[in-house]
């Protein structure tokens, strides 16, 4: 099978657009072209600058910045089925955002950003070395561990969330919700953004990283570099998705292992198209979770989850024979 | 000139390369032989850099390797390892094409494009060229790895065990390939075989490990004797002579 043909990420890249014009109109207020143009313009385009065009903006850079920190993670650690959720980032990161809201709850946003990543950054890095202590018999113990580490974190995250009262908040970092985004909420997803550029600038670094330390080395790059740089793109990335909406599961574990079946691993033609595709499939997601139960919403953690969990399932089974 | 001074490794106690100091001048082609666990991989990826060393001095054109940074090395010295387990969906084409990373840092210009196609050309890839690295068979892949490593286009070329998976047929074209690298660019190629004959035919000198010690070396015509195969590996082995070259019979 040949890698399909860069021309078509323009083709891809319209598709989206349209998904994403669509993700404006779509809601309990009345915005359509009649209202903006014709009965009550002020009410339909504050609904639309405060609302809808900001909660679009952050499902396109939550959901490309996401897809992209699957695919470092995936390359770094050379394995098909770590994410951010099956890493111990995501759990770590939500540890530190309570840690956060316990110890200096006036924190501002980009602080509370900031003491996440760092958590992010250790919870990944004990992933890493623990990794190093296992015997890896087969590809599918490396998520399994992360699982695992993940489980014990957000173990201690609730207990102490239980004895404090914080529940709810922890819970609304684990599922991730659009719902609530408005114009000035969702800034900090700019960030992964610029982040998810650092990554495509540094794409055959991380390329060269996925082959392994040895051919790394052999080709003059510097192994532990390229692995921090890593990590600290994945680590922010991870803090500012869940410190804006809230954790997206599945997403960075899907769109990589399905572009890489067409597009393969050369992350410098590969990275956009896991952008583009993370994107779309947390836009459809949410448009979908909008129109299912209207005017009730489903949140998109939940819609992904479902949708997710059985892709994952299929790719799991396909990928059987040469797993990893 | 690869300058070799009293290197040991250990592991945990265990000596797998013991004070072995060896020169080997540039030009040729140079085999490593030796039983399994002489420490022939290991004393490669201690020159290559990819495994420190517990004591001693490793220098390329005098360059010490654990101080030179590794891009500067990169563009002198390339290395393939044994076993790569490399899972990445990379096309034939994408992986030689990496080849050239020392050298491009990623921008590849016309001359690196030449590279890639001579590389591709040279291991008989043109038509796999598009293809991903998991839907090839063993030797398809080896000669891939192999594409890479020669199109870095360094001085010198380490390789831990070139010939695996290949038949008969590739093999030989392979090492008719390294002879004519050395002789045509003047390269430096050091490889680790297990095949003596294969040593025997197409090497200038080789060097012949035990436990982790060098114990004979020199040009096939000193080193495959009846004598140094029984020191080395404790076989019996006849040693004839066919068109001027040596060819060791051990199979009874």
């Amino acid at each position: 099978m040949k890698p399909l043909p860069i021309a078509t990420l323009p083709i891809a890249a319209f598709g989206i657009g349209l998904l994403a014009v669509w993700s404006l109109f779509v809601g309990v207020s009345d915005v359509s072209l009649a209202a903006l143009f014709g009965g009550a313009p002020d009410q339909a385009t504050q609904v639309l600058l405060v609302s809808r065009l900001p909660r679009t903006l952050a499902l396109i850079l939550a959901g490309a910045a996401m897809a992209v920190s699957g695919l470092l993670l995936q390359m770094l650690v050379r394995n098909r089925f770590v994410e951010p959720s099956t890493a111990g980032t995501a759990e770590s990161a939500i540890f530190g955002m309570m840690m956060v809201s316990l110890l200096a709850p006036e924190m501002p946003v980009f602080g509370r950003m900031a003491v996440a990543s760092l958590c992010a950054l250790a919870g990944t890095g004990l992933f890493l070395a623990i990794l190093r202590q296992v015997p890896l018999r087969s590809p599918l113990v490396v998520p399994l561990v992360g699982i695992m580490l993940g489980g014990v974190i957000t173990a201690m995250t609730e207990f102490v969330a239980y004895r404090q009262d914080l529940i709810q908040s922890v819970r609304g970092w684990e599922t991730g919700d659009f719902s609530a985004i408005l114009l000035g909420r969702y800034e900090l997803l700019w960030l992964s953004a610029a982040l998810t550029g650092v990554a495509y600038l540094a794409a055959d670094r991380f390329t060269v990283a996925g082959m392994g330390r040895d051919v790394a080395t052999n080709l003059g790059i510097d192994h532990r570099k390229v692995m921090a740089l890593g990590l600290v793109i994945v680590s922010m990335t991870t803090a500012a998705v869940i410190a804006t909406c809230g954790m997206i599961p599945f997403l960075g574990l899907i769109v990589p292992n399905v572009v890489s079946l067409v597009r393969g691993d050369n992350m410098r033609g590969s990275l956009p198209w896991v952008a583009l595709m993370g994107a779309g499939l947390v836009l459809a997601c949410d448009i979908a979770g909008r129109l299912v139960i209207h005017p009730y919403e489903v949140p998109i953690g939940t819609m992904m989850g479902v949708i997710g969990s059985a892709l994952f399932l299929y790719l799991l089974l396909r990928r059987n024979g040469h797993a990893g | 000139m690869i300058d070799v001074k009293t290197i040991t490794k250990r592991y945990n106690g265990t000596v797998v390369v013991d004070g072995v100091s060896l020169s080997l001048p540039a030009g040729g082609v140079i085999s490593l032989i030796g039983p399994n666990g002489a420490g022939k991989s290991t004393l490669l990826s201690i020159v290559s850099r990819l495994l420190p060393m517990t004591s001693g001095t490793v220098e390329i054109d005098g360059l010490d390797v654990t101080t030179t940074p590794g891009e500067v090395l990169a563009r002198r010295l390339s290395i393939l390892r044994q076993d790569n387990q490399i899972m990445s969906r990379l096309t034939v084409e994408d992986l030689v094409a990496f080849g050239r990373y020392p050298h491009s840092k990623g921008r590849l210009t016309d001359d690196d494009r030449g590279h890639i196609r001579n590389a591709l050309r040279y291991l008989d890839l043109e038509p796999l060229a598009g293809r991903f690295l998991d839907e090839l068979s063993g030797g398809q892949r080896q000669r891939a790895f192999i594409a890479m490593v020669l199109c870095q286009d360094t001085e010198y070329i380490l390789l831990d065990e070139p010939l695996n998976n290949l038949d008969v047929k590739h093999a030989v074209a392979m090492m008719k390939l390294f002879r004519r690298t050395a002789d045509e660019f003047g390269k430096t190629i050091v490889l680790v075989l297990h095949d003596i004959n294969f040593a025997s035919c197409y090497s200038d000198r080789i060097v012949a490990m035990r436990d982790g010690r060098v114990v004979h070396q020199g040009p096939p015509e000193v080193i495959i004797t009846p004598d140094v195969i029984r020191d080395v590996y404790g076989v019996e082995a006849q040693v004839m002579e066919n068109g001027g070259q040596r060819i060791a019979l051990y199979y009874q």
